[in-house]
Formats: structure tokens, C-alpha cells, sequence
């Protein structure tokens, strides 16, 4: 529908006969030519974005030294193995221990959130309006500067070198942001719903659970795979408060191995692919949902 | 949580005063969250800033400024704030400036399936660990292995051929190009939801009165996206202050020093060279950097909201 739309647009500055009619064909060639420049532009890109994480996948089935001697040409005979050697190196301990903390963080993000901002936006609260700003105010800190505090306070808790430590700080940080978000989308909803429940005597706990958390579901689910996305790949907070090899999560597991590998490239790449992939099909799969939630924590 | 134990009674009796306090069940869990990690840590390391000690001996010796001070003679910190400083300056020339001529132009002269597609494509590398890429980028920067060089070879610029990740005077900037790659799809996407938000009528009219693409870029589209743009901006400074994974996994901060970063230099005067509050010193300064983007973010959203 668009794409007729996008002729029609086009159309008048080339076809206004009157002003143009002298330069002719010129005219009708010049639109022609741009599109076919940036055409080749975008493609150029798109192959620049593509064929780095192409190659890392095919290097993955190579040896050593067709790597070095030919980095350019497919892998002579595909060692499948290598991915079966990478997932037993350590890989599978590593996507294991990040599909935990990921999730367990999501679940926590998802639902701590939904609660604060059915609460700042339908419930009578004492305080309501410096909760909010202390929620929205920590939109603009971040935790990540105070590494050394931070280190301190788990070792206080006595969560330091645990999941819970990942957990907690992944749920913590993105906290103020999720909420920010579900709470824009909860304010932009009608209530009718919510009070025909409440005059039919449903508690408040029922209204959000069976009329709220439904009819937010599209920003939940925006919230959910943003939070998926950051917790799957953060790095800092991992390396710093986990020491224990059995508990480090991909991004810094996939940094220990490339030191311990001693250069075997084709196992590294194996690797990196293997932990590239969850999310990259993760966001193909709820690319709409992607976009909503990043459109509408930045835009609105 | 701290909210719930001043409750004015008022006049609305015990009934709808404990009721207020059950509410405030559902905002408490959040509250709790945020003071205690987000809050606290970063109040605390202000003070430690003030310190000197170190993470094996329990003396701390409190020196005011004296880390502050540190600071601005240590020309490692100097060079980090440099990185940083040009690693946002590059951030905002290609993921805001040329991911907008990106966005239009796809916006502008593709059909509706084909910029989908390419916006997914370019979008991809947003999705994967700055690890991955990172180790990636590194062998591709290889001298003699690597795919950059190899690219200068086939074109015929093998003058240009480089040890990029090996040599002072490059490190950064190829860490920064590999960030470059990573985000610039993330930007593009986010900037196209804003450029879908400007009415058609406006280029319409401007192409009825003979205006072409390049004009009506600079006089519609520009002015009409400035809000997200300007929105971008402060994020993408924000973000290039904090930066510290890809340049821990590509170079570790070296070759001697040149591509340290604010937060790697933190990091390893923490936890390798054991010097707890100037870590912290060097931490309140990327917090102030970043906490007056921050600002400036909240003044952009609070003018729209009152527009």
C-alpha cells in the first residue's frame, strides 16, 4: 500500500510539466539514478552488517589454518564437531547460567514493575507524587559508576558471587525504566473495565491480575524482551561480581574462553555464534514488539 | 517503602488509612529496589571518593579532595576522558547524524517491504553481546589474518595496512568503528519511528513548489525530528561515557594505556591496582557526566510535555 504511495510522492516533481518541461528526460533520469545510487548504498550496508557475523558462523566450521591461509573462502570440509567441542568447553554451563538470570530477571522486572505503576496511576497512595519522581529520577542514574559501593553492598548481603547478585542488580537497575514505560501505557488506557470490576466487588489484586495485566500485555511484552536483550548481554556487573567459573554468564564466560582457548580461533567463533543467536531470533521473532517498546520509552 | 510509614491520618478514619497503606504494597517492592541499589551505591561512592583504602586492610584514611586531585595530574585519566570524548563525538556524528539521512533516505526512496528488511538487518548487530562482536572485531583488525587489512590488500591500499588494535595510535578508533557498526541500526530504527511521525502533507506541498529531496530533508525533516534527535543525542553521549565492555574485551584498555576509557580505567585502578577511592573518584566524575545528560534529557521531555 505504501509502496504505491511512495511513487505517487515522487511523481509530481518529475511530472509537473509546465516549469520542467524544457530539461525532459533529464528530469525523469535524476530521481532514477538517485534511487539506484542509494540502493547501492543500502546494500553495501546491509552486507557489511551481514557478512562479519556470516563469516564468524562459517569460520566456526574450519580449521585453524584455513582460517589464516584463507579467510575468505567457504570451509573446505564443515567440522560440525567444532560447535559440539565449543558447547562441551564451557558454552553450555555459560548459556545456562545466562538463561537463568535472564529469565528470573524479566520475570522480576516485569512483574515489580507492573505492580509500581498500577500503583502511581490507579491506586490512592500516601506519597504518591515524590514515589514517582524518586522512580522516574533514577532513569538518569547509573549504578554502573559505582561498581566499588556496589561490590561492597553484596559482599554485605552476602549475595556477592551468586546469581542472586545478577538477579537482583538487573532487576534493580531497570527497574525505574520499565516502570516508566508501563506506566505511560497504563495512563493512556480507559478505565471502564477496571471500575465496572471494582463496583462488582473484585479486589484490587483480582483487577490487576484479570482486567490490568491483560489489557497491558503489549507493553509487557515490549518490556520483557528489553529487559531480555540487556540482561543477556551485560558484561560489567557480570565480571565484577562473579568469580566463580560455574556461575559466569555468556558475555563474560565467551571473554575467559577466548583467553583460554590459546588462539583456536574456529572454537572461539563457534562460540560467539552459538551465544549470538538466542537473541538475534529472539528479536526477529517480536521485532514489532522491539520497536513498540524502544518508540515509546524514547519518543512519546 | 519509606513512603508508607508517614501516612497522615487525616480525616479519612483508620478504614482508608490502612487501605492507603495496602496500596502502597504494590509501589513498595520497586521503591526498595531502587534505594538500595540504584540510590545508596551511588551516595556511597561519593563518600568513598573522599578516602583512601584499599579492599585487603580495614584502614581508611579520609584525604578530601586528595583523589580529585589524583586525577587531574594522572595523564591515564586524561587520556580516558579524552576516549570518551571522542568516542561520543563519532557516536553523534554517525548513530544520530548519518543514522537520520539513513532513516529518511530509506523512508524516502524504498518500498515499504524492502526498508522493513533492511531496518531488520541493520538492526541485528544491536542484538548481540558487545562481547561477540567484540571478539569478532578483534580478529577481524588482526594484521596479518584479518578481514580489514585483507579488504586494503583486494583494493589495492595495502599502504594502509595496519596492526589497528596493536598500535597506540589506532586502538581506539577501532574500537570506536566497531561500536559504529554495532549501533548504528539500533539508532536507525528509533529514528524512523520518528521521521513515520512527520505528516506526508508537508513534502507533498514542498515538492508541488519545486523543492527536491536534499532541501526538504534540511527544512521538513530535520526541524520536524529534532526532538528525538536532540533526545539521541544525550543518550548516545550518556551511553559513550559508560562505555566499557568492547573496549575490556578488545584491547583491555592497552596498548600501554592509549585506549583506556573512563570506566576500564576505574575498573582496573579498583581491582588491579587496589585503589578503592580513587576508583571512586573516577566514578563520581563519569556520574556527573552522565547525571547532567541526564538532566538535560528530563528538561527536553518536560518542555515537549508543557508544549
Amino acid at each position: 500500500m505504501t509502496l504505491t504511495l511512495d511513487t505517487e510522492r515522487s511523481a509530481p516533481p518529475s511530472g509537473t510539466p509546465s516549469s520542467r518541461a524544457s530539461r525532459g528526460t533529464a528530469t525523469r533520469l535524476r530521481p532514477a539514478l538517485t534511487r539506484l545510487l542509494a540502493s547501492c548504498v543500502f546494500a553495501a550496508l546491509a552486507v557489511a552488517v551481514l557478512y562479519p557475523l556470516c563469516w564468524m558462523a562459517l569460520s566456526g566450521l574450519k580449521t585453524n589454518g584455513e582460517i589464516f591461509s584463507d579467510p575468505w573462502s567457504l570451509p573446505g570440509e564443515p567440522r560440525w564437531e567444532t560447535y559440539a567441542d565449543a558447547w562441551d568447553q564451557g558454552v553450555l554451563r555459560y548459556l545456562l547460567n545466562s538463561a537463568l538470570v535472564t529469565s528470573a530477571s524479566v520475570l522480576a522486572v516485569v512483574l515489580i514493575s507492573a505492580w509500581a505503576a498500577y500503583g502511581l496511576t490507579r491506586l490512592d497512595i500516601p506519597c504518591s507524587r515524590p514515589a514517582l519522581l524518586l522512580v522516574l529520577g533514577a532513569m538518569m542514574l547509573s549504578p554502573t559508576v559505582a561498581l566499588v559501593p556496589l561490590s561492597q553492598l553484596l559482599q554485605a548481603l552476602g549475595i556477592y558471587d551468586t546469581y542472586w547478585a545478577l538477579i537482583v542488580l538487573y532487576t534493580a537497575f531497570k527497574v525505574p525504566f520499565t516502570t516508566f514505560l508501563i506506566r505511560a501505557y497504563l495512563l493512556g488506557l480507559p478505565t471502564e473495565v477496571e471500575e465496572a470490576a471494582h463496583i462488582d466487588g473484585a479486589g484490587r489484586w483480582q483487577i490487576f491480575w484479570q482486567v490490568v495485566v491483560p489489557m497491558a500485555r503489549p507493553i509487557l511484552v515490549s518490556a520483557a524482551m528489553l529487559q531480555a536483550l540487556f540482561a543477556w548481554n551485560e558484561y560489567a556487573f557480570s565480571l565484577v561480581f562473579i568469580t566463580d567459573d560455574h556461575l559466569k554468564t555468556l558475555p563474560v564466560g565467551l571473554a575467559d574462553m577466548a583467553g583460554r582457548l590459546n588462539s583456536d580461533w574456529p572454537m572461539l567463533f563457534a562460540g560467539l555464534t552459538i551465544a549470538a543467536l538466542p537473541m538475534i531470533v529472539v528479536f526477529l521473532l517480536g521485532q514489532r514488539h522491539f520497536v513498540r517498546g524502544l518508540a515509546e520509552g524514547v519518543g512519546k | 517503602m519509606n513512603a508508607t510509614s508517614v501516612t497522615p491520618a487525616r480525616t479519612t478514619g483508620a478504614r482508608p488509612a490502612r487501605r492507603r497503606l495496602r496500596h502502597s504494597l504494590y509501589v513498595a517492592p520497586a521503591l526498595a529496589l531502587i534505594v538500595l541499589f540504584v540510590y545508596y551505591p551511588i551516595v556511597e561512592n561519593i563518600r568513598l571518593s573522599l578516602y583512601k583504602y584499599s579492599a585487603f586492610s580495614p584502614v581508611t584514611r579520609f584525604v578530601g579532595l586528595e583523589n580529585y586531585r589524583q586525577a587531574a595530574q594522572d595523564p591515564v585519566f586524561w587520556q580516558a576522558l579524552l576516549n570518551n570524548v571522542a568516542y561520543a563525538a563519532v557516536s553523534v556524528v554517525f548513530q544520530v547524524g548519518a543514522a537520520l539521512v539513513l532513516a529518511a533516505a530509506l523512508e524516502e526512496l524504498i518500498g515499504r517491504r524492502l526498508r522493513g528488511l533492511l531496518r531488520t538487518v541493520y538492526f541485528i548487530p544491536a542484538a548481540v553481546s558487545m562481547t561477540v562482536t567484540g571478539l569478532l572485531f578483534q580478529f577481524l583488525y588482526q594484521p596479518d589474518a584479518g578481514l580489514v587489512n585483507g579488504v586494503l590488500r583486494a583494493v589495492g591500499l595495502s599502504s594502509l595496512e595496519h596492526d589497528w588494535l596493536g598500535d597506540p595510535g589506532t586502538a581506539i578508533w577501532g574500537v570506536i568503528t566497531m561500536s559504529q557498526w554495532q549501533s548504528f541500526g539500533y539508532t536507525t530504527m528509533l529514528l524512523t519511528v520518528a521521521v513515520q511521525r512527520v505528516p506526508r502533507e508537508l513534502y507533498e506541498s514542498a515538492h508541488m513548489d519545486g523543492a527536491g529531496r536534499v532541501r526538504t530533508f534540511f527544512t521538513i525533516t530535520v526541524p520536524m525530528v529534532r526532538e528525538m534527535t536532540g533526545l539521541l543525542v544525550i543518550l548516545t553521549v550518556s551511553q559513550a561515557f559508560l562505555v566499557f565492555n568492547e573496549v575490556m574485551v578488545m584491547t583491555g584498555g592497552g596498548p600501554s594505556n592509549s585506549s583506556q576509557v573512563l570506566g576500564t580505567w576505574l575498573y582496573s585502578s579498583a581491582f588491579t591496582g587496589d585503589d578503592m577511592g580513587y576508583a571512586s573518584a573516577i566514578g563520581t566524575v563519569m556520574f556527573l557526566i552522565t547525571f547532567a545528560a541526564g538532566a538535560l534529557q528530563l528538561i527536553h521531555s518536560r518542555r515537549k510535555a508543557a508544549r
